[in-house]
């Protein structure tokens, strides 16, 4: 059983070899995520059965699946908010240390703490030992990144819902993290904010270079997005796409929509649908 | 535009733009308002005591409880009594108050804490405070240590009741965000479950102000050898009514001042939340 695993984990690393070519100096940052023959159960209800799968440093990963495929519990695990029933998860850097610490999360909801300004907010994201002049610089500086910096001051209470996830998105990238794990951050959306935001991503994505995985219901978001798109099945890999295209990429791109067709046939399991 | 920039002018301009819909043309009519009623009263009160309407052994006059607050503070008996009197009860509630909280505060953050010491604490709660009159006379007295201790018995509960369901309800979501976000329990405590809490312990406060009154008032009329109870308890046996309304008005500017100072503490910490912003 484990022998079978391991080759299947070995078949993956070399399949996306390439994509750590592409690694570039301002990616250095950017931690290589690994996950050998991870499980997960909640009970006797097995969530995650035996998952491999290697991250390369500056990788898109887009994760998809049904409700209750697992997929947020894989996040979960990778962010460490659950901790896996076996197997084993590893994040290093480029000179091979430890990465975990090094890893933010963007939440479905903003989960902004509504008695801190939007600045303060965001200085959460470096944590307790930074001197707070330089936080709220730092802070200042993200959030021009994400066109909030003339909010600065202002109480969360006081944005739009799509202005709040800038904020938390702004507040995942102050540490300069070399991973970011993005939990179906766009769901609660509405659909123009959601391009807007989905462009803003791939942006901050290219500037900055850390390692994404994105958790999304979203199909065509995740063709849009990511260099490689996972569907989990009953907490299986069932499919492993590449989506060999460069970024910044077009809505409306007829190569993408090949692609999206074939991960909803997969997800739904109609292989005739084209 | 400036022929109307006058209160009157935008009372009218105001008037004629809400068609109907007529207002005193008064600056700072809803400062105003609340104190119309008072005022009323106590001009028909002064109007029936002077008409003879009332006996003075009934119920002074409110000139006649003017003329009392003067002379009481001439003599310098009313300002002691009042700082005696405002001292025990803050005492208590400082007292109170912080152990009220700190159990509050270390039952809802700890599972262990809560099973121990919530059934208990509940228990307690149900017994009325001033049902240990006799047993604290008994203990301490009619000293210091009496009042002290019924005011604090009085406040801990509120304070504790609504310390602990604030710290229970604080957003899960967030606490987890700051557990990701690498925040160990003093940070997590300061940045999100204290503020988290806090417009709750605030609705504790408010009450607890009231009850912290309540309990002074019954405790320094049986108690006592000084402050206002036992000025205006005094002051009965003498007959002297005017000392003894005095005392009830010097209660309710009290409260109010308290409620007035906690309302402001609460607006000021809690601006963050939109129902205090303007």
């Amino acid at each position: 059983m484990t022998i079978i695993a391991h080759e299947r984990f070995q078949g993956a690393a070399d399949e996306f070899e390439y994509e750590s070519d592409r690694a570039t100096p301002g990616r250095t940052r950017a931690a290589t995520i690994t996950l050998r023959a991870l499980e997960k159960s909640f009970g006797g209800n097995r969530v995650l059965r035996g998952i491999n799968l290697h991250i390369p440093a500056g990788q898109f990963v887009a994760v998809i699946g049904k409700s209750g495929c697992g997929k947020s519990t894989l996040l979960r695990i990778l962010m460490g908010l659950d901790e896996p029933t076996s197997g084993e998860l590893h994040f290093e850097n480029a000179d091979g240390a430890d990465a975990q610490g090094n890893a933010r999360i963007v939440f479905q909801e903003p989960r902004l703490l509504p008695w801190l300004s939007v600045a303060k907010n965001v200085a959460v994201g470096l944590g307790d030992g930074v001197d707070k002049g330089a936080a709220l610089g730092e802070a200042e500086a993200v959030l021009a990144e994400v066109q909030l910096v003339e909010k600065a001051n202002e109480w969360p209470a006081r944005l739009s819902g799509g202005q709040r996830q800038r904020v938390a998105l702004a507040r995942a990238l102050v540490s300069k993290p070399g991973v970011l794990a993005l939990d179906e951050p766009l769901g609660a959306l509405d659909a123009l904010t959601r391009i807007s935001m989905q462009e803003l991503l791939n942006r901050v994505w290219r500037e900055l270079g850390f390692t994404a995985v994105l958790v999304t219901h979203d199909v065509s978001e995740a063709v849009h997005l990511a260099d490689r798109v996972i569907v989990l099945e009953e907490g299986r890999i069932a499919l492993d796409l590449a989506i060999p295209y460069p970024h910044p990429r077009r809505h409306g791109n007829p190569a993408l929509a090949e692609l999206e067709g074939r991960l909803l046939a997969a997800i739904l399991g109609t292989e005739t649908a084209q | 535009m400036s022929t109307f920039d006058t209160p009157i002018g935008r009372a009218l301009t105001d008037r004629v733009e809400r068609k109907g819909n007529i207002r005193l043309p008064l600056p700072g009519r809803d400062k105003l308002l609340p104190f119309l009623v008072p005022v009323a009263i106590i001009a028909v009160w002064q109007l029936a005591s002077s008409a003879g309407w009332i006996s003075s052994r009934i119920m002074p006059s409110p000139a006649d409880v003017a003329v009392a607050f003067w002379s009481t503070t001439a003599t310098g008996q009313l300002p002691h009594d009042i700082l005696v009197s405002a001292g025990r009860a803050f005492g208590g509630l400082l007292v109170g108050g912080s152990i009220g909280f700190l159990l509050g505060i270390a039952n809802g953050v700890s599972k262990i804490s809560e099973q121990l010491t919530d059934t208990t604490l509940q228990m307690l709660r149900t017994i009325p405070h001033l049902a240990m009159i006799p047993l604290v006379i008994l203990w301490f007295g009619i000293g210091e240590e009496s009042k002290l201790f019924l005011t604090s018995l009085g406040v801990l509960f509120p304070i504790y009741l609504n310390t602990y369901h604030g710290v229970r309800n604080v957003d899960r979501d967030l606490i987890e965000m700051g557990r990701v976000y690498g925040m160990r329990s003093w940070t997590l405590f300061r940045k999100v479950i204290f503020p988290g809490a806090l417009p709750s312990i605030f609705v504790g406060l408010r009450y607890a102000l009231g009850i912290m009154w309540l309990t002074l008032i019954v405790s320094e009329s049986i108690a006592a050898s000084s402050g206002i109870g036992h000025m205006a308890n005094n002051a009965r046996e003498f007959m002297m009514t005017d000392i003894v309304v005095l005392a009830l008005v010097i209660y309710a500017i009290l409260g109010k001042l308290a409620d007035v100072v906690a309302r402001a503490l609460e607006r000021r910490a809690l601006k963050w939340n939109p129902v205090y912003q303007k």
